[in-house]
């Protein structure tokens, strides 16, 4: 990339900064974008060895490989890990890569904060990590920080909520400048409604980070108050309740899933009319969809604590306000189907995991509707049931998209194509490991099996042993994406402008791979 | 600003100063931590942190001042600059609603819980649910308190808020047809305001603290009370010191009547700031 770099020098008419300084001073959008992809990358597999680690556990009723405390601290910190320093650092360099590239933009609109947002992450990653080995271990009461446990803890507790704080303030700061790229930095007749879909969930997705995470910084301010200077917001002597942290949380956290998801929706909305060789179904209604389960999202926090006690009424209001979120999810199923009928379909490895989206996506969808429904929410709550929602959202969700979006754009980004044969192993083996991990678990909820519980009752072994070998299948197999990104980078077939027969849009008129510098005139879009 | 230069984007050099904010706020964050827990010397590292940070937004802003009276911020730039800016204030009010909301909830919803419940009649037979309180268990002990009143200083902190809001704006009006000494003068007596808010606010602490027994640990009355009061005193603090700088660019010929974006987020946040102290003052002081 240094020579792509050199390639330019009417604007580079000053010394750029290399090895180590390059990465550390860098305000290319490029470089920022490949920063929080290798993260990501790395996170994925510190946090999916927590996975691994909690499903041996699993594999038979007993305590066997690990203490109860650890296994808390595991359940703590994958969540934690996988939502905070996986898939949105993912999400931030797609954005960070392809928004500017998309907007026929030169960069990013605030270039040096764009540096500052990224940097801020090994920050506050580190501190989660260290958390492990200082007294008392890592955090353990859960992702979502529940008080009065998150008030009881040691010192990773004050650390934990203070890289909470740092990642919040990264994630404000680079959505902010997302958002004023997408608003201002458009190439000249590049209208809101031409935009590619991607950049419109993105600028959906940072209008929700920055109304939500305030908030949240707010609510573990409270948390760290309580802890150490004698508040009592979540404590009931002081008149304050411990089910008002849950209320600000989730009014924080339930955008939250879809900021994990919308990014998502936008790649996958890339990727299919690509490989299906049509335009869009639907693209307006895409956008409009969109848009309302953004606005919808802010008024269903309190599905997450059906069972915490709440009044009827405000039970009902929760109930068919999330039930209510499947119209415009259904009318995007419904238009990414109907934009692959009758297409000239190919199935290159983006499209097997866009298709995988689509199908398994679904089903998260549904058992989320069916978690909706109050008195059916109040006997799962808590069970394996939710996990095995939540990880098809998350996983065969946001993660396969995430998947998609690499191997279609990462010959755009290195220059090479990526073996096909290892993207397809790749892709087999996820989906199958995937779905043997998670479905098992909807029965095991069923049958009512607690979740964040290292032990098992004897009758939940069987599920929870076919589990477990899913986990270290579709675990392992992420090796092979080391492979092929590692290898794409190295070397390979050598992509061209195009890279895709179907693909169309701005970044594919850029050669492959793309300059350091691009579009430091704007194009006119017709 | 020149028309010809509206279509040429700006983009900064490489830079080292966000490296050297987030080595900050890793110094600040494990000094924080370690104060919090009462480790040794912890405070030091938090007070080379806050050093580091200090020095960093110093470093960075007069880049960015260099940068604008270079004249290298072209209208793109400044319509990056109004967008960002309206959303970073948006992004406040957010974090204020967290904490306001937490007072809505806890007055409307779970102190009347506390009172009406059969649980809480076994627990602590004898709480009112009644707004301001310190709560049942700490009642119960014995704990007194005396709310905060409206008509005393946070009457007169109100006036002194909104006159800063007209200071502001006459600073505006005169930065608009050219008038320094008019922009010079609105920006000194805005600073002052906000000074003496700062200071009656800081004696109003002192008073609650020591004669009134209000403190944060004074169950949920005190702590909404001081974190809503005291994050809003700490905006007021940080606009302080942003007009103070707009009052030093000010004296030294920065701005002019069409190119003076920094001064407008300045006035921006201070009017965010105003009416933040408008709702405390109804809501917190006021309707007790």
């Amino acid at each position: 990339m240094s020579d792509a770099a050199h390639a330019h020098d009417d604007h580079g008419h000053h010394a750029h900064p290399t090895g180590i300084m390059r990465w550390l001073t860098t305000t290319n959008h490029k470089d920022i974008g490949s920063l929080y992809l290798f993260f990501a990358l790395f996170m994925l597999f510190v946090a999916g060895s927590m996975a691994l680690l909690i499903r041996a556990e699993l594999f038979q009723p007993g305590l066997q490989l690990v203490h109860p405390d650890f296994f808390n601290q595991l359940t703590t910190m994958h969540g934690l890990i996988m939502i905070f320093g996986v898939i949105m650092p993912a999400f931030s360099g797609f954005a960070n890569w392809q928004v500017p590239l998309m907007l026929g933009a030169p960069d990013m609109a605030f270039p040096r904060m764009n540096n500052w947002a990224f940097w801020l992450l090994p920050v506050a990653g580190f501190f989660l990590l260290v958390s492990f080995w200082l007294p008392g271990g890592a955090v353990a009461g859960g992702w979502t920080m529940y008080p009065p446990l998150f008030i009881q803890g040691g010192i990773s507790y004050d650390l934990t909520i203070l890289a909470v704080h740092i990642m919040g303030l990264s994630s404000i700061m680079g959505s902010i400048n997302i958002i004023t790229t997408i608003l201002n930095m458009r190439a000249p007749g590049l209208t809101l409604m031409k935009m590619p879909l991607f950049v419109w969930t993105w600028l959906i997705t940072a209008y929700l980070l920055i109304a939500t995470m305030p908030v949240l910084a707010g609510a573990v301010t409270m948390l760290l108050t309580d802890r150490n200077f004698g508040t009592h917001f979540f404590n009931a002597a002081g008149g304050g309740d411990p089910v008002m942290f849950q209320h600000i949380f989730w009014f924080f956290a339930h955008p939250e899933v879809y900021i994990l998801i919308l990014p998502a929706f936008g790649i996958v909305s890339q990727v299919i009319p690509t490989f299906a060789r049509k335009p869009l179904f639907g693209y307006a209604s895409m956008v409009y969809a969109t848009a309302s389960i953004a606005v919808l999202s802010f008024i269903v926090w309190a599905h997450h604590m059906f069972t915490v006690g709440m009044p009827v009424t405000a039970q009902l209001f929760f109930m068919f306000s999330t039930m209510l979120i499947a119209v415009p999810t259904g009318v995007k199923v419904f238009n990414w189907v109907a934009t692959m009928w009758k297409g000239s379909m190919t199935f290159e490895t983006p499209m097997l995991f866009a298709i995988a989206f689509v199908c398994l996506f679904t089903i998260g969808g549904f058992s989320g509707l069916v978690l909706a429904i109050a008195p059916v929410d109040i006997q799962l709550h808590d069970t394996y049931y939710v996990v095995a929602h939540f990880h098809y959202v998350l996983v065969s969700g946001a993660l396969f998209a995430i998947f998609a979006g690499l191997y279609y754009w990462l010959p755009k980004w290195t220059g090479h194509m990526y073996n096909e044969t290892l993207g397809k192993w790749h892709f087999w083996l996820s989906v199958i490991g995937m779905n043997i991990v998670f479905f098992p678990m909807h029965f095991l909820g069923l049958a009512g099996m607690p979740r964040r519980i290292p032990d098992y009752a004897l009758q939940f072994t069987e599920f929870n042993q076919i589990a477990t070998v899913g986990a270290f299948i579709f675990g392992f197999s992420q090796l092979i994406l080391l492979t092929v990104v590692l290898k794409a980078i190295k070397g390979g077939e050598k992509a061209t402008t195009q890279v895709w027969e179907g693909a169309e849009g701005l970044e594919w008129t850029v050669p492959s791979p793309a300059p350091y510098h691009t579009f430091e005139t704007a194009p006119v879009v017709k | 600003m020149s028309l010809a230069q509206t279509d040429k984007y700006f983009l900064p050099q490489p830079s080292l100063w966000p490296i050297i904010g987030s080595a900050a706020l890793f110094l600040m964050a494990v000094g924080g931590v370690m104060v919090m827990r009462e480790i040794d010397h912890g405070g030091w590292i938090l007070l080379a942190g806050l050093g580091v940070m200090i020095f960093m937004m110093i470093g960075w802003f007069s880049e960015v001042i260099r940068d604008s009276e270079a004249g290298r911020f072209n209208r793109q730039v400044d319509s990056s600059f109004r967008w960002s800016m309206s959303w970073f204030i948006f992004s406040e009010v957010m974090f204020f609603a967290a904490f306001f909301g937490a007072l809505f909830y806890t007055r409307m919803l779970s102190v009347p819980w506390l009172g009406e419940s059969d649980t809480m009649e076994q627990l602590w037979p004898a709480f009112k649910a009644t707004w301001p309180t310190a709560g049942p268990g700490l009642t119960a002990d014995g704990f007194q308190f005396t709310p905060m009143g409206a008509w005393g200083l946070p009457a007169i902190n109100t006036l002194l808020l909104l006159t800063s809001g007209v200071t502001v704006t006459w600073a505006h009006w005169g930065l608009k047809k050219s008038n320094r000494s008019q922009l010079i003068l609105g920006l000194a007596m805005t600073v002052a305001l906000g000074v003496t808010f700062i200071g009656l606010q800081a004696y109003e602490y002192h008073h609650a603290y020591t004669e009134m027994g209000l403190t944060l640990g004074a169950g949920v009355y005190g702590a909404t009370f001081f974190m809503l009061t005291g994050f809003h005193g700490f905006h007021v603090l940080v606009g302080t010191i942003m007009l103070i700088v707009m009052l030093l660019r000010s004296i030294a010929g920065h701005f002019t009547a069409e190119h003076h974006f920094a001064f407008e987020a300045v006035s921006w946040y201070w009017h965010f700031v105003d009416v933040v102290w408008v709702l405390l003052f109804i809501l917190v002081y006021w309707l007790i």
